[in-house]
């Protein structure tokens, strides 16, 4: 997908200023939280399998080349056939071209963020296909023509009268259906004759086993089951980083995600997909093509950034995330929101463009305190800050702010002064009750809650006062 | 072409990282778990866990009585999509049985597992011409036969008999209970575009509660 228009800024404003989406936030936020609690709680080993998956990723990525060797060849072995894309309009042009040749007219999808990063659809609808997104999801945002705004609850922004009107508007000749049951049983009847038209089945790959060259989806609905195995031509697209050695490997990473993306201890449907139908196999798609993306993540893979390859896209980061949580998936701008997009993002789409994304983050920590593979997302996201200073990105403002600042500090008795004066002046304006409602300059803070003045004397002060250590 | 323009990049990044190639040996996994005695309560307890329906019955040849009183009790057609090895067991006259991919009208299909997994409550089913996909996917109600002696207590134990087979097969599906949606409002709903009811026959555990 394209980045949408305006700034992080400007994004998170409006979204602050959006009821329903407040509403449907505060409707997810703590459901996830809550779930993968419970679902970790019941697992002695978790933390052994968080360290075993990150250990297996860490091996395969400092050998990446040779376990997607031995990958592509074992694809190949059993009659698939594998595409390296070394960026998104490659990919593009290798998934248009296995559409051309299969004379497809229909296209269904299962959901796959790598298609929204490449922007796939945009190009097939451009040339004439059918393509019709499956995941209920995903569907639901399709019709509304919007992005994702959360990496495994696509629609998470929408709220069920949101979902009805919708439906209302694309399905003529239904009555409208208010209640969850009907609107998911609607989706289904709309849904069911497409995947039986579908020509090409394109779906993600949550993982891509060496040993057996098979990939793995992952999903609650069967819509990804379906559109692999109606359509003739069944496409996986992926990312390079997403190989690992065996399926002894899988079991380690399945026991995490369910649980760290939904709280579930397995999601309904598991399915390893070994090249296309074997002769005398009564049903399954006649080809099977994966695309492997790269897109820049070989370039990660040598710097800085390294972890973030880990990363298995469970959304455990953007579930704990408390800007998240306010602001929604949209105001990230892109396909991949919360602590996670934060890195990915400004790596993917420019560290100048997407300035605010690792700022906008009060470095808590939960996100790296809940990742299944231990990835440092609070120390990626401040090495991101450094590296944005270093290539000069930091606004003039906050620039001279800054260097304000540091000469202040450099000057004890000054800095001490100013210190006391603005405490005395901040307990001046809080008067009796000891807050203040509103303060100038800090008017966003203010308007939702009160500002306690700071109490008693500056900590040097006190320091003072008690002998302390000069 | 491309293959060796994006494995080059690959290459050429792991060796500027002063290092990483040494990092390459493969960790110990945590051992999975076992259940030993408690293999079949566990996963019919999880079975349950996961909205699905069970009952045990003494052997294969039970099977179609055993369907034909379900489908009555649900005052269901008696026209079902069967797995080939389950077509020439003893079925009334009345049940209209055929062995072919699923139709978009599919109403029932009776499967036979290739393993259950105790851990999780999955079925595992091995595609082939045993054991066609779309019956696992196509149909409201999806009806499967297990043996007690295929259910494993992990996944690990499945990819071994799996690996003893030879290549995978197109498709290994590990199925946990009905197809269900999380994405209006967070609230989970049965019956997206799988089948809505899976009901387990588990073969030969007379001896358990069903």
């Amino acid at each position: 997908m394209k980045a949408l228009p305006g700034s992080f800024d400007s994004r998170a404003e409006a979204a602050l200023a959006d009821p329903s989406l407040q509403k449907a936030l505060q409707n997810f936020k703590p459901l996830f939280v809550a779930k993968r609690a419970a679902a970790v709680a019941e697992l002695s080993d978790f933390e052994r399998l968080r360290d075993a998956a990150a250990a297996i990723k860490d091996a395969v990525l400092s050998e990446l080349d040779v376990w997607l060797e031995r990958y592509a060849d074992k694809v190949e072995s059993l009659g698939g056939k594998v595409h390296f894309a070394k960026d998104a309009a490659d990919a593009r042009e290798i998934i248009r071209e296995i559409c051309r040749k299969a004379d497809a007219r229909t296209i269904c999808k299962g959901k796959s963020m790598v298609s929204e990063e490449i922007g796939l659809n945009e190009v097939l609808e451009e040339d004439g296909y059918r393509v019709v997104e499956t995941d209920l999801g995903e569907y639901i945002i399709q019709l509304a023509k919007e992005p994702p705004s959360h990496i495994i609850a696509p629609a998470i922004h929408k709220t069920r009268e949101q979902v009805a009107d919708l439906f209302a508007q694309n399905h003529p000749g239904r009555p409208r259906e208010d209640s969850v049951a009907g609107l998911v049983n609607e989706a289904r009847h709309a849904l069911r004759e497409r995947f039986f038209e579908s020509d090409v089945g394109i779906t993600g790959g949550n993982f891509l086993i060496a040993e057996s060259g098979t990939s793995v989806i992952v999903t609650n609905e069967g819509n990804g089951d379906l559109t692999q195995t109606l359509s003739r031509v069944h496409v996986v697209t992926s990312g390079i980083e997403r190989v690992i050695p065996t399926l002894d490997d899988l079991s380690v990473f399945l026991r995490l995600l369910a649980r760290s993306a939904t709280g579930q201890d397995t999601e309904c449907y598991t399915t390893l997909s070994t090249g296309p139908r074997r002769a005398g196999d009564p049903d399954g798609p006649e080809e099977y093509h994966v695309v492997l993306v790269d897109n820049g993540r070989s370039k990660m893979l040598a710097g800085r950034f390294r972890d973030m390859l880990r990363c298995i896209r469970c959304g455990a980061c953007m579930n704990h995330c408390p800007v998240y949580g306010a602001v929604g998936g949209h105001a990230y701008g892109w396909v991949y929101p919360g602590p996670m997009g934060s890195i990915l993002t400004p790596l993917f789409n420019g560290l100048a463009e997407n300035y605010d994304l690792p700022n906008a983050c009060t470095l808590n920590g939960r996100c790296q305190a809940v990742c299944p593979v231990r990835i440092p997302l609070t120390d990626l996201i401040r090495t991101m800050r450094n590296e944005q200073v270093k290539a000069g990105l930091m606004p003039a403002s906050q620039r001279r702010m800054m260097g304000a600042w540091g000469w202040v500090a450099r000057q004890p008795g000054l800095y001490r002064a100013l210190e006391r004066l603005g405490s005395r002046m901040l307990r001046l304006r809080a008067g009796r009750r000891g807050a203040m409602s509103s303060l100038p300059g800090a008017e966003a803070w203010t308007r939702v809650r009160d500002l306690p003045a700071p109490q008693g004397a500056t900590f040097i002060d006190q320091w003072k006062a008690r002998g302390g250590d000069q | 072409m491309n293959r060796e323009l994006v494995l080059h990049e690959i290459r050429r990044a792991i060796t500027s990282a002063p290092g990483l190639r040494a990092r390459s040996a493969l960790p110990p996994r945590p051992t999975p778990p076992t259940y030993g005695e408690q293999r079949i309560e566990r996963f019919t307890d999880r079975l349950v866990a996961h909205a699905c329906t069970w009952e045990a019955i003494a052997e294969l040849d039970e099977l179609p009585q055993r369907v034909v009183a379900w489908l009555e009790q649900r005052q269901l057609d008696h026209r079902l999509a069967v797995a080939p090895p389950l077509m020439a067991l003893n079925w009334p006259e009345k049940v209209d049985r055929h062995s072919r991919p699923a139709a978009i009208d599919e109403s029932v299909a009776v499967s036979l597992a290739f393993a259950g997994i105790a851990e999780s409550g999955s079925l595992v089913m091995y595609s082939g011409p045993n054991s066609p996909i779309t019956h696992n996917y196509v149909p409201e109600f999806h009806l499967v036969a297990i043996r007690a002696d295929d259910v494993c207590d992990n996944q690990e134990a499945v990819w071994a008999n799996a690996r003893a087979l030879g290549d995978m097969p197109r498709a290994l599906n590990l199925i946990a209970g009905p197809s269900r949606t999380g994405d209006v409002e967070q609230t989970i709903q049965l019956g997206a575009h799988g089948p809505r009811q899976v009901h387990v026959l588990l073969v030969r555990a007379k001896d358990m509660k069903s």
